[in-house]
């Protein structure tokens, strides 16, 4: 166990090839997240350590990392209730290449998004009024539930099976999916449902909720992705969304 | 060591879903191999039912319904979680009401026998 006043910080350093833990001890503060534990080994101690943050104000989801086990954002994760016995373990994010250290790459997650139809297709031009969309419609309140997702990738590095196949979309782009066959301005709905009904599709979700269980925004992709089962399920029978 | 980003409820739901599958499915041809037994080989299909009085079977016994029960209604539960779009508090209301039916059941089929 660590000093007291201290924390004992075994980071990983090296890529998805190599590397191990490197253990560094940091003054232990009354109030103090994960990042600036990562920050401060970062000034202090080893300044060629790579990871990444922007906003430091839960809003930009570039800081998930894996603390103890568990994938968070780690701007937001007090240390007093991560820490065990004053240590940490600080990890890059699971199921994405590592780049260096706890910094990885995103690369394949955006990829996801844009397979799963997220990219948005208007109806209509800037020249055009905008579209009126009722803020009680059910269709604007399933959209809405998921809208606030800042696109972390901790939900992806908790799902296993994410983990287990590497074709599977993945929680966050079939939320993203669902947000858009919900909103009515979206020019493509029918290609969304196309394109998270095959392969590694929504049908891939084994309804383990990880994804759920994990969010920091508190958003249920579980859900979303139920609701895609249901439309492809109906689609398949003829019923239009 | 049981990974920490696993230690949730649905977890557990989806692994005793999946084993309990598993082993269903393993024991499916058992039975069906047994069955046939009462048209091909009578006389063996009696020794076989004669083994089946033996406690630890009958106990075994138990454990395949068990595990027939938690795959039921692990299978009811997640169609009712992916094609019923319940909020939150309607899922707890619902599952509340099943358990009291599944009780109130259960206390009449207690007295009956
Ligand atoms: S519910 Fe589906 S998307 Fe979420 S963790 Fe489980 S398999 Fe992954
Ligand atoms: S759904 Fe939640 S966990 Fe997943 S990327 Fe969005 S904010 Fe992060
Ligand atoms: S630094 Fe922006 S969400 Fe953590």
């Amino acid at each position: 166990m660590a000093d007291n006043g201290q924390l004992e910080v075994s980071v990983w350093r090296g890529d998805s090839g190599s590397g191990r833990f490197e253990s560094f001890r940091v003054p232990a503060e009354d109030n103090q997240t994960v990042l600036d534990v990562v920050s401060w080994i970062q000034q202090n101690l080893a300044g060629d350590l790579a990871y990444r943050f922007a906003c430091r104000v839960g809003m930009c989801g570039s800081c998930a990392m894996t603390v103890n086990g568990t994938p968070r954002w780690t701007c937001r994760t007090h240390v007093k209730k991560v820490a065990r016995n004053n240590r940490l373990t600080i990890a890059p994010l699971a199921n994405l290449p590592v780049i260096r250290d706890l910094a990885t790459d995103m690369d394949p997650f955006f990829a996801r998004w844009i397979g799963a139809g997220g990219r948005f297709v208007p109806q209509r031009t800037r020249d055009d009024p905008v579209a009126p969309v009722r803020p009680d419609s059910p269709g604007r309140q399933a959209a809405d539930a998921g809208i606030e997702c800042i696109n972390c990738g901790v939900c992806h590095a908790a799902c296993d099976t994410v983990a287990a196949s590497p074709d599977y979309l993945g929680p966050a782009p079939l939320q993203r999916a669902w947000t858009l066959v919900n909103d009515e301005r979206h020019g493509a709905r029918g290609a969304v449902l196309a394109a998270v009904s095959g392969a590694g599709g929504c049908h891939n979700c084994h309804s383990m909720g990880n994804c759920t269980a994990h969010c920091p925004k508190e958003l249920d992709p579980l859900r979303a992705i139920a609701g895609l089962k249901r439309a492809t399920f109906l689609g398949a029978f003829g019923k239009e969304i | 060591m049981m990974r920490p980003h696993r230690n949730h409820p649905l977890w557990f739901a989806f692994v005793l879903h999946r084993v309990s599958g598993l082993a269903l499915a393993l024991f499916l041809p058992v039975h069906f191999y047994m069955l046939a037994l009462a048209l091909r080989a009578p006389e063996r299909l009696d020794g076989f039912l004669r083994w089946a009085e033996l406690p630890l079977v009958r106990l075994a016994e138990g454990g395949l319904v068990f595990l027939l029960a938690v795959h039921l209604f692990g299978g009811l539960r997640l169609l009712a979680l992916e094609f019923l779009p319940f909020s939150p508090r309607q899922k707890a209301l619902a599952a509340g009401a099943v358990s009291a039916a599944v009780l109130v059941s259960g206390l009449f089929l207690l007295s009956a026998v």
